[in-house]
């Protein structure tokens, strides 16, 4: 091998690192070879171009996020696996210090930014404009921008993993330790551009669809005629818009700091870390309730429809979704009641903290009383939110305690906080998502997914979780810390770990089986003919299954809440069915190439300043910027469907 | 008989529960349930008032939701009520909105009466000594001022004596925690930080550092050594007498990144502590130092106090 060969491979490739590496590496390039020779094969080039890299239908944005949230829920887990490995039992060598820096940091970085994220916004996508009664979001080229920053700031970040370097500071990257002092070389730099490309993402999506709901819903949907799903949209997009910017900062100060010499958050010379700090939570806290309140407007939809039940108390339901965004903004500082607050600091922190319970406290009762007296159903979606109200109820609680400043002096970071997040991150946003998957599933494909293996995903999965996380609440009381490679084997820690490994393995058995559902399903899954397989309650319901690409041929008139039951119960199908003569040409937005162009170039200007190649930075940012001149004089971006085709598409869905 | 099944169900939960809740904290491993001070006990009392008042909820939500779901399955022949317009009821809403807020202010008031009170010394007419306590790549070093001896991964404090842990780091942040003498503070560059800790009886107790600092921090673990006055003077005594001197040289070799077992110092470079945290761009809080006593021994302090005190405040 050539000097110069061995030299990059050790630099850039790692190969020095061993065989982890090499067999990612082979892995890698055989699936690449992989994917080219299918699309090749089958000559599915122009399609996959056609019909979803150039796409700017909400419907295939919110597939496409699907798909990248569960490959990222794959990596994510795996990274868990490899830590929980390690951690089996005491002085293990099974991973180094480094390697399980790295891996910490990957996977917390992961399951946040680039799991959750781009699962709530899956869901956005495949539902809002259905339950609003609308054609697509108001800005679908935007809407088509975020998803292809999301990717490739994903792209960017797992691409450390071979080429470079992984990040390995933790999620939450405090400087000094993620400084130039302390972190050298190009991991650190990977974290900050890769969530700066995709943050940018977020904050369109946040704008797209709060102007999509102020301004796209169907005449006489009123606020308050909105189903709860669309409510927490809202509220998320809200709080999207006023907590990212806080990121970017904070993202693009400590960028800065590392490449240009600055001294923001270094105290040596007038900076100071704590500003880092406050920025990464003012943006960090808000952030879990991003994740959340979607999760909450599934439930929401979910309880009533698989209890054939109104939701109970719909007003306390926005109400409290609306109090949960505000009072987000005045909690960030209960993650460092620990740095040296003033007591009257900390006692503001950890009373606001508490009183997210209220609201919190205020939906589980509301749910729990949308069950009473209904008829449950035990379909899927309503499983997994079944298995949320205690689970995120006990999450919640020690939420509480943790907001007891000065009991959080023993808590914090210790696995007692560990066990908490994780509760709530699991028990709320990952079953949230999973029912809302299984709900819109049949909507976005025509096909249900098989019910006897997600029972087997589903318990595995639950009990998995318990004997994972329990224990870890048991091992904060005795004074384990988080983020240690290793631990002695004289504390008394050794059995619980064992014990959450075992957790640990038995929820990624359960995540197999969705894969194995999701497979066996394409097959065998049952069809949904009639478009309504869950007897719904909103108006995406009222539409066949998969929806056509305009989504409704004539938009419906909207005359009470829950109306596609409303209509069911009246007798009033009809007046979504309407007649061939009704029908006016739709309009559309068109399919356009350079929302993946664009944010390809930010992934090559990424790249650059990730490896301080300012030459290949400038280009990127060159490309951007053509990209956008291109965008501005762009006029013919619009088309209608002419009615005949309309009819034609009606008719053959037996419609008409 | 089928309504009672649930609320068995429901108190067999609970008394689980709180059998689990006892078995853990009896064992002496669960070190924060098993706390040797004032500091850790007062803390404990929290967890535990905590504990008590989201149980009031908890409760009755698992009975409730056990209840239900059995109750009102989709079966055919169930004969249970159903009302699928019912969807509004002020009475309900205003008791569940309600009792959180009670629980809340109460939780609340307890944790801003304990957040207040230990800020303070835990104990007032006994004089508290003080130990500068500086986190490096990744070893702790403990300087004495009073003593005048330094040690490295363990220190000595004598039993029902408030100790004032003065806090900084001369590496990325970490955070020192004693688990059963009470709970932890971050140390950071350039900052004093100040926690009180007390133990009530003689003992060595797991310490460790809690922040992660990179790749040698799973090994930052420390004893804290309690022991009585007297047995801590002659510890004192044996350290002064018998360990060699920490030098300005030692220090430099000291902050080198690695790992170490522990080490005693019979004295150390004056005002090193105080340099550590000049250094890395210090920020004293003023008032701290006035209780520390340690303005009159730093050199060009008012200048720099004066520039720097407009931000020190928000750490103070």
């Amino acid at each position: 091998m050539p000097q110069w060969l061995h030299t990059f491979g050790d630099q850039y490739l790692m190969w020095n690192e061993g065989p982890l590496i090499w067999i990612s590496d082979v892995l890698i390039l055989l699936t690449g070879f992989g994917i080219v020779f299918v699309l090749t094969y089958f000559k599915k080039w122009g399609w996959l171009w056609r019909e979803w890299l150039t796409t700017v239908d909400h419907k295939k944005i919110g597939i496409m996020y699907l798909i990248a949230s569960l490959l990222m829920m794959f990596r994510g887990g795996v990274d868990a696996l490899l830590l929980r490995t390690q951690l089996a039992v005491p002085n293990n060598h099974f991973l180094d210090a480094e390697h399980y820096d790295q891996i910490f940091t990957t996977h917390g970085t992961i399951m946040i930014l680039f799991m959750a994220m781009p699962f709530i916004f899956a869901l956005f996508n495949i539902a809002v404009p259905l339950q609003i009664g609308a054609r697509d979001v108001a800005f679908p080229y935007l809407n088509a921008i975020s998803f292809w920053l999301f990717f490739f700031g994903a792209l960017l970040f797992n691409i450390s993993f071979v080429f470079g370097g992984s990040p390995d500071a933790g999620w939450v990257s405090y400087p000094p330790l993620a400084g130039p002092e302390f972190d050298k070389g190009p991991g650190e730099n990977f974290y900050l551009l890769a969530l700066q490309i995709s943050g940018i993402g977020s904050i369109g999506t946040g704008i797209n669809f709060l102007a999509t709901i102020l301004k796209m819903r169907a005449p006489g949907m009123t606020l308050m005629r909105m189903p709860l799903f669309t409510w927490s949209v809202v509220a998320t997009s809200l709080v999207i818009i006023f907590a990212f910017p806080a990121l970017t900062v904070a993202l693009a100060l400590l960028l800065l700091d590392r490449i240009v010499g600055t001294h923001f958050f270094t105290m040596a010379h007038g900076g100071d870390p704590m500003m880092y700090i406050n920025l990464f939570w003012i943006w960090g806290h808000p952030e879990v309730y991003i994740v959340i309140m979607p999760a909450f407007g599934v439930f929401s939809e979910v309880v009533a429809t698989f209890s054939r039940k109104r939701v109970f108390g719909y007003t306390s339901m926005v109400a409290s979704l609306l109090l949960i965004s505000v009072i987000s903004y005045f909690v960030w500082a209960h993650h460092f009641f620990t740095m040296g607050a003033g007591a009257d600091v900390n006692t503001f922190f950890a009373v606001a903290s508490m009183a997210v319970a209220i609201p919190t406290g205020v939906k589980i009762f509301n749910w729990l009383f949308t069950m009473f007296r209904g008829r449950i159903r035990l379909e899927l979606p309503m499983l997994w939110t079944i298995a949320f109200v205690p689970c995120f109820a006990i999450g919640g609680a020690t939420g509480v305690m943790l907001a007891a400043a000065p009991a959080d002096y023993q808590y914090h970071n210790s696995y007692f906080l560990i066990a908490h997040f994780h509760q709530v991150l699991i028990g709320g946003v990952v079953f949230g998502m999973l029912a809302g998957m299984y709900y819109w599933w049949p909507k976005m494909f025509g096909f249900k997914l098989d019910d006897r293996l997600g029972r087997y995903a589903f318990w595995f999965f639950n009990i998995g979780f318990y004997v994972c996380f329990m224990p870890q609440y048991a091992l904060g009381f005795m004074g384990m810390q988080r983020r240690m490679y290793v631990y002695p084997a004289d504390m008394g820690w050794n059995t619980l770990n064992l014990v959450s490994t075992i957790g640990a393995y038995l929820m990624g058995i359960g995540f197999l089986f969705i894969v194995a559902q999701v497979l066996y399903s394409i097959k065998y899954g049952e069809r949904d003919v009639t478009g309504d397989i869950w007897d719904g309650r909103t108006l995406e319901w009222s539409l066949p299954s998969p929806v056509p690409h305009y989504n409704f041929a004539v938009i419906p008139t909207v005359t009470s809440r829950d109306a596609w039951w409303e209509m069911k119960q009246t007798g009033q199908i009809q007046a979504l069915r309407p007649s061939a003569d009704e029908i006016a040409p739709i309009h559309m937005p068109k399919n356009s190439g350079r929302p993946f162009i664009l944010s390809a170039c930010f992934f090559v200007a990424g790249f650059g300043f990730v490896f301080e190649w300012f030459w290949l930075a400038a280009l990127g940012l060159l490309g951007v910027v053509i990209c956008l001149i291109l965008r501005a004089f762009e006029y013919d971006d619009e088309y209608h469907i002419p009615p005949h085709e309309v009819v034609e598409t009606e008719s053959a869905l037996g419609r008409l | 008989m089928r309504s009672r099944t649930p609320r068995r169900m429901g108190a067999m939960g609970l008394t689980a529960l709180a059998l689990l809740f006892l078995a853990t904290g009896c064992g002496p491993e669960y070190i924060v349930l098993n706390p040797a001070g004032p500091v850790g006990r007062e803390e404990l009392h929290l967890i535990e008032l905590s504990t008590i008042l989201v149980l009031i909820v908890i409760v009755p939500v698992l009975a409730l939701l056990a209840f239900i779901v059995i109750r009102y399955r989709d079966r055919p022949g169930n004969k249970a009520g159903y009302t699928p317009e019912w969807s509004e009821s002020k009475w309900l809403e205003v008791v569940w909105w309600g009792i959180p807020i009670v629980i809340v202010g109460l939780l609340g008031y307890y944790t801003g009466k304990s957040t207040f009170s230990l800020v303070q010394p835990p104990e007032k007419d006994v004089k508290p000594i003080t130990i500068q306590v500086t986190s490096l790549d990744w070893k702790w070093l403990f300087q004495y001022p009073d003593q005048k001896v330094a040690t490295v991964n363990y220190c000595e404090i004598p039993t029902g004596v408030p100790v004032q842990f003065v806090l900084t780091s001369d590496a990325p942040m970490n955070s020192f925690w004693v688990p059963q003498l009470g709970g932890q503070e971050y140390t950071m560059p350039g900052m004093a930080m100040r926690l009180w800790l007390q133990a009530d009886k003689p003992g060595s107790y797991f310490g460790t550092g809690a922040n992660f600092t990179g790749k040698g921090f799973a090994h930052m673990h420390f004893q804290v050594v309690a022991k009585s006055d007297s047995e801590f003077n002659q510890w004192v005594q044996q350290v002064k007498s018998s360990s060699p001197a920490l030098t300005m040289a030692g220090y430099n070799k000291l902050k080198q990144p690695g790992t170490m077992g522990t080490a005693s110092y019979s004295s150390y470079p004056k005002n090193l502590f105080d340099k550590i945290v000049w250094k890395n761009g210090g920020r004293y809080m003023p008032d701290m130092m006035m209780d520390q006593g340690l303005d009159a021994n730093m050199p060009g302090m008012s200048g720099m106090g004066s520039q720097t005190s407009k931000d020190s405040n928000t750490h103070s």
